[in-house]
């Protein structure tokens, strides 16, 4: 009995979300050295402002695309890399009904419901294509969803002609701004907004157990009387209006439509988010929050590299060294290594002890 | 007996089918920009040989591709590996005034490099390829930029002279003023057959290129098999990196230039080139001679489409990912197709 009543480290340790957590700490208190007043939030207009609140809203998009990520990661066992593209698109459908197709507006052409609805349909449409190919046609997800990657942003320039929309209109970026005494820039609640309403699904459906069940084990799932196929469609899809999301989120950032650039290299950083978050990269348990605290850890150090004066080109150089070191220690060939060091020091500190090792 | 037989038969005639349907699409293709841009000249030999010249690069990627397809795998890493090679021979030659000889033996390690590390983590620790090639993708395009965010033009006279020198080949076209011109290929052309060829030979008649397929069609039972599967696979990818370097300075010779934006997409067109020819994106099957027309295709798509003129070069990614999609639910039909036979 006061076994169970003694504080156990290990109880902290051990759990799933303690690693994702420790990264984030690590790499905020990391910007100290360099900027000092780090930490330091000042107010303005009833909306606060500083560096950790930048992190927070440049990374609302990411946390949008992790979510996504997350759910297909989980019921496929591979990434769409399509996202960043799929952003790009909705963004250019978006801005070019907005300004009904001239390449510069000061006021909306069209009702603004009507521009986000299509963008929205638009991301889902590639995400349904992306399932499509994935559920029904057996393709691995990463090469279904590279025809995206490369023809997605084709896609965007012919919707915008090859120009880049601009939507000058106060209703369109103030999406991408901050209101007065709303506290925080309005992308944020956009992100908690998201990460609530899927979450809130996953608790009161069963649909989180069914991606779950699908992930570890798609044939079986589909002999208990799950429709695998569809469940797998059903988190593409909501990873295709996911997108869409942020997609609609970042261009009214910049009130224009630039098909180059809107969400270029998010899809690698979804995925670092995802793999942070302590995911399993080959699907199966899934946990949202790691994703989300994954997701605000890339941010942390997108704004930390930018801030040791590294340029945007060159960030893929850090970032593509974490994904490789997480993934080689999420490897099951170096888990087993480790679980066989453990088992070996084990026996030894048992022979220390008088050898009475059962 | 007579059934097993039959079903090999089967087996072969979807593999050969797609190979099939590949050339007859490139014929088809080609001669219709043969009748419909003739007074462009598209009629004419050099054109053809064009499509080499442009491609040569991209033809030693994509057999590099096709063997690391073969074994079960992928790697979306080439692009950027071509994009590092080309910057790094250029900034070897201009700025630090090192030899042609030198650049060409640094591309060809830093393939080499990518091949081993890629592999490694492939091979030894069952990380899935995407995801490996994938950190090997940005990792690559950020040393780029690196090494500089600025364009280097090559102005090395032996590296321009080797880009330049023309072989004339016996076939050519006659002119405005009836004389004759024949067409002419560059070095890059040759290196590129020479390595369609020993590719071709190397899967076809050695053990280890037996033991790809094997891998590829079931690693379980290569295993049971007595094949060493790591360290082929290990071997595939090092082969795949070294041919991403030479091709890499191949792509080199064709645009004399460095700079970080070049390249981006091949690996896309790579892989397009490999499915398109045949190579089946689940392993086991494939071979280097339908890579061959697939690039050769994909020559063909942009070469129409910059004939044509009005058309944005968009559209040749957008008509190569549905020519790729097509190839690809083209697959998937037939392999669930022999899946029901059996």
């Amino acid at each position: 009995m006061s076994e169970q009543k003694k504080f156990h480290w290990s109880s902290i340790t051990r759990h799933h979300l303690f690693l994702p957590i420790m990264c984030l700490i690590v790499v905020l208190l990391s910007n100290l050295i360099k900027t000092p007043d780090f930490f330091a939030i000042s107010m303005r207009d009833g909306v606060l402002y500083g560096y950790i609140i930048d992190v927070i809203n440049r990374a609302s998009e990411l946390v949008i695309l992790a979510v996504g990520m997350t759910l297909v990661t989980a019921a496929s066992g591979g990434q769409d890399i399509s996202v960043g593209a799929v952003m790009a698109v909705a963004a250019a459908v978006c801005c070019q009904i907005l300004s009904g197709g001239q390449t510069s507006v000061d006021a909306f052409q069209n009702p603004l419901i009507l521009g986000v609805l299509a963008a929205l349909a638009a991301a889902a449409l590639c995400g349904a294509f992306n399932g499509y190919l994935v559920a029904h046609l057996h393709i691995q997800p990463m090469v279904a969803t590279l025809i995206l990657y490369t023809a997605g942003r084709g896609i965007a320039q012919l919707v915008t002609g090859g120009q880049i929309t601009y939507v000058r209109v106060g209703a369109y970026s103030m999406w991408g701004g901050a209101l007065p005494h709303m506290l925080f820039p309005l992308p944020v609640f956009f992100a908690v907004a998201v990460v609530l309403i899927v979450s809130l699904i996953l608790k009161k459906s069963a649909l989180g157990l069914y991606i779950e069940s699908v992930g570890i084990n798609s044939s079986s799932s589909r002999l208990v009387g799950l429709n695998a196929k569809r469940i797998k469609m059903i988190t593409y899809i909501i990873c295709g209006l996911l997108a869409g999301i942020a997609g609609f989120v970042a261009s009214s950032r910049i009130y224009s439509a630039d098909a180059n650039n809107i969400g270029l290299n998010l899809e690698m950083d979804a995925i670092l988010a995802v793999a942070l978050g302590g995911n399993i990269l080959s699907g199966g348990k899934f946990s949202i929050a790691g994703s989300v605290i994954g997701a605000y850890t890339i941010q942390a150090l997108t704004t930390t590299l930018y801030a040791m004066n590294v340029s945007s080109d060159q960030l893929p150089v850090y970032k593509a060294i974490v994904v490789v070191i997480i993934v080689t220690l999420q490897s099951p060939v170096f888990q087993k290594f480790i679980n066989n060091q453990r088992a070996k020091r084990a026996v030894k500190r048992g022979q220390t002890n008088g050898g009475a090792v059962v | 007996m007579s059934t097993k037989s039959l079903k090999q038969k089967k087996k072969l005639s979807g593999t050969t089918f797609l190979l099939m349907v590949t050339i007859g699409l490139f014929i088809l293709m080609y001669a219709a920009g043969m009748i419909v841009f003739a007074n462009q000249g598209f009629a004419k030999p050099q054109m053809f040989v064009n499509l080499l010249i442009s491609n040569a690069g991209l033809l030693v990627i994509s057999c590099g591709m096709t063997i690391v397809m073969i074994t079960g795998g992928i790697d979306i890493s080439v692009g950027s590996v071509t994009a590092l090679v080309c910057m790094v021979c250029a900034f070897e030659m201009e700025k630090m005034g090192m030899s042609a000889y030198a650049a060409v033996i640094s591309a060809l390690v830093i393939g080499l490099l990518f091949g081993l590390v890629q592999g490694f983590l492939v091979a030894y620790l069952d990380i899935q390829p995407f995801i490996v090639s994938l950190a090997g993708l940005f990792f690559a395009r950020g040393l780029t930029a690196v090494i500089s965010t600025e364009m280097i033009s090559i102005t090395n006279e032996t590296f321009l002279k080797w880009a330049k020198y023309s072989i004339y080949l016996p076939i050519g076209s006659t002119n405005k003023r009836g004389i004759f011109q024949p067409a002419f290929i560059y070095p890059s052309v040759i290196i590129s057959i020479v390595v369609v060829i020993a590719v071709f030979i190397l899967l076809k008649y050695t053990k280890f290129g037996r033991s790809l397929y094997a891998i590829g069609g079931n690693q379980q039972s290569a295993l049971m098999m007595g094949l060493n599967v790591r360290r082929t696979k290990m071997k595939a990818y090092v082969l795949d990196g070294f041919l991403a370097g030479l091709g890499g300075f191949l792509f080199c010779l064709n645009s004399c230039a460095g700079f970080v934006e070049q390249a981006k997409g091949l690996e896309m067109d790579a892989i397009s080139a490999s499915v398109i020819g045949g190579t089946l994106l689940s392993g086991g099957v494939g071979n280097p001679i339908g890579t061959f027309f697939g690039v050769l295709i994909k020559g063909t798509i942009s070469s129409l489409i910059t004939t044509q003129g009005t058309l944005s070069s968009w559209w040749v990614r957008i008509v190569l990912s549905a020519l790729l999609c097509f190839f690809i639910v083209l697959q998937s039909v037939i392999t669930s197709r022999k899946n029901k036979n059996k």
